[in-house]
């Protein structure tokens, strides 16, 4: 069987009888299992993908098929699947076996997407290189000695590698963008709020959102455009109208684009990508579209605002893993006390620890004040500045990360420099706006590197028309 | 004006444990010493932020613009007795099993 690299080229051979389900699953489970030493899946749902792909191919043949017939998912293994396993690549949940499915992924199953196993991260979303796996590193399909990216790792590499048409991830930081910019595809961040998360486990409730990657816009807008909407399980979740975006990526309009230069002047920017991010810029201005030069004075102070407010929003959330209801329990005996301290000092592991003490330290009254009410005002003044360029802009461009992918172990003894990785896709989850990462070639040893697009709040029609756009004149 | 002292180590070992407590952690000598090391190393690191005059700022504590709409409060069978039991790690029929509480 040929590889196919979007949703309409298999509906249309499906149409014409050349393909059916039942040989897309089979090809996906041969790649998975011919590319297993990529350590992206965590579980592969084998039979049940089977199954499912022989109820589809019956529907399709009385013409009752749902929109998304044909595509193959994988999801991140932080999001709920009823009596599925999911661990959030972590030991303390281990065995955690879900009871319900979430809204977003019940809404693609309904319409008949084949859901084809669950995939490598970072332990809770926390990372960026995939490193912080309890079950592992995942590796990048290009260079086996590099990271993919993270915190979703896996979801791009199992895209990346051709393991299923389509993927989910979370992107807190830059969860989804920036190892969609070190794979070479395509990752998405809504807006927040956007997507229900009921069903999502939760990092840090007041930036997480799931995104998507697909190796095209059509795919991606078309999978918000299901998932997105209005939610009685999550009452955070927006009631705006969704949009049919997959239908309204017809860019034909001069837009007006702005680059932040802090973003281009950066110290830690790799030249190779700054002269893409250069080059692509000025074939916007070549092609007669408003290209102009901003200030964004708080570019250094965002990662700061993010990690005291992410961290204490994840000391909350993950006080919930005490080996009482759920999960991994110390065979430790002693008192309860102790077997909460056990139970978590055994389950998770250093990162998640770090951030949980953190967390825990901006938060204490000592310190309340001092870090995280800081961060909050900060948290404003960044959001509200990066309101006001866009709406003077339709989007704003800048490289979706500072580096290509590093290699395996390069960054994972210093957490500081880890945090860097996310130096530009941050900003969009601290003022809560939409983003993607498209591929923008590749750097003298042939790895990618990743364009980001960002819009405004609940102006995914906007990012992703002018995304295909760049996309289909390769601009990018 | 800054709160804090950059002179100062934030986290101490006495600070760690209270930490570690609060959020029912333990920590041996070496990972207790790599924990302090990090942690004061990113919190020197956020604070940063002093440089920033934020006195005329309320801090922003939602992501929501939208006004709560409340649903109706049906009493439904969200998660059965069973179902909810059935990640447990020590169980009994009804409840969760934990250490003994009460002497």
């Amino acid at each position: 069987m040929k590889t196919y690299h979007s949703l309409s080229a298999i509906q249309k051979d499906i149409k014409e009888g050349k393909v059916n389900c039942t040989t897309l699953v089979q090809f996906y489970l041969k790649n998975i299992s011919e590319k297993a030493h990529l350590n992206a899946f965590l579980e592969v749902y084998e039979e049940e993908a089977l199954a499912a792909a022989q109820a589809i191919d019956q529907k399709i043949a009385q013409g009752k098929a749902g929109r998304l017939a044909g595509m193959v998912i994988g999801i991140k293994d932080v999001l709920c699947y009823a009596n599925h396993e999911v661990n959030a690549a972590s030991k303390i949940l281990s065995t955690f076996q879900s009871q319900f499915t979430g809204t977003a992924l019940q809404r693609l199953i309904d319409e008949d997407a084949i859901i084809i196993g669950r995939l490598n991260c970072d332990e809770f979303a926390m990372g960026s290189s995939n490193e912080n796996s309890a079950y592992g590193p995942c590796l990048n399909e290009l260079d086996n000695t590099r990271v993919p990216g993270g915190s979703s790792g896996g979801s791009a590499v199992a895209v990346q590698a051709d393991l299923c048409l389509v993927s989910l991830g979370s992107d807190t930081g830059g969860s989804v963008r920036q190892p969609a910019a070190f794979c070479g595809i395509v990752g998405l961040k809504p807006t927040y709020s956007r997507i229900s998360r009921w069903g999502l486990i939760a990092y840090a409730s007041s930036f997480d959102t799931i995104g998507v990657f697909s190796k095209n816009i059509p795919d991606n807008a078309l999978v918000l455009e299901i998932m997105a909407g209005a939610d009685e399980h999550d009452s955070t979740v927006s009631k705006k109208p969704v949009p049919a975006y997959s239908s309204l990526l017809n860019f034909n309009k001069k837009a007006k684009v702005a680059y932040i230069k802090e973003t281009i002047h950066s110290e830690g920017l790799n030249p190779e990508i700054k002269e893409r991010t250069l080059a692509t810029l000025e074939k916007l201005k070549q092609a007669g579209h408003e290209v102009e030069e901003v200030s964004f004075p708080y570019l250094d102070y965002i990662l700061p605002t993010y990690y005291i407010l992410t961290t204490a929003e994840a000391s909350a959330n993950l006080s919930r893993f005490d080996g009482v209801r759920y999960g991994h329990r110390s065979e430790a005996t002693g008192d309860l006390e102790s077997l909460y301290k056990k139970t978590r000092s055994e389950g998770f592991g250093e990162e998640v620890k770090r951030r949980i003490m953190l967390g825990t330290f901006v938060l204490s009254a000592s310190y309340y004040d001092a870090y995280f009410t800081k961060a909050q005002k900060v948290r404003r003044l960044i959001k509200e500045k990066t309101e006001e360029l866009l709406k003077d802009h339709d989007v704003l461009v800048m490289p979706t990360t500072p580096t290509v992918a590093f290699k395996l172990g390069e960054h994972s003894s210093n957490p500081l420099e880890m945090y860097l990785a996310d130096l530009y896709t941050v900003q969009a989850n601290v003022a809560g706006v939409p983003a993607i990462s498209i591929p923008n070639g590749v750097d003298s040893q042939g790895l990618p590197i990743g364009l980001q697009i960002v819009g405004k709040a609940f102006d995914e029609a906007t990012v992703f028309a002018f995304a295909d756009y760049l996309m289909q004149n390769q601009l990018n | 004006m800054s709160l804090i002292h950059k002179e100062m180590k934030k986290v101490d070992h006495d600070t760690l444990k209270k930490m570690a407590h609060l959020s029912r952690l333990e920590f041996d000598q070496a990972n207790g010493e790599k924990m302090i090391n990090s942690m004061n190393e990113i919190l020197d690191w956020v604070e940063k932020l002093n440089e920033i005059d934020t006195d005329a700022v309320a801090p922003l504590i939602t992501m929501s613009e939208e006004v709560n709409q409340l649903r109706e409060d049906v009493v439904k069978e969200e998660l059965p007795h069973e179902k909810g039991l059935q990640n447990a790690p020590k169980r009994d029929s009804d409840y969760f099993r934990v250490p003994k509480v009460m002497e």
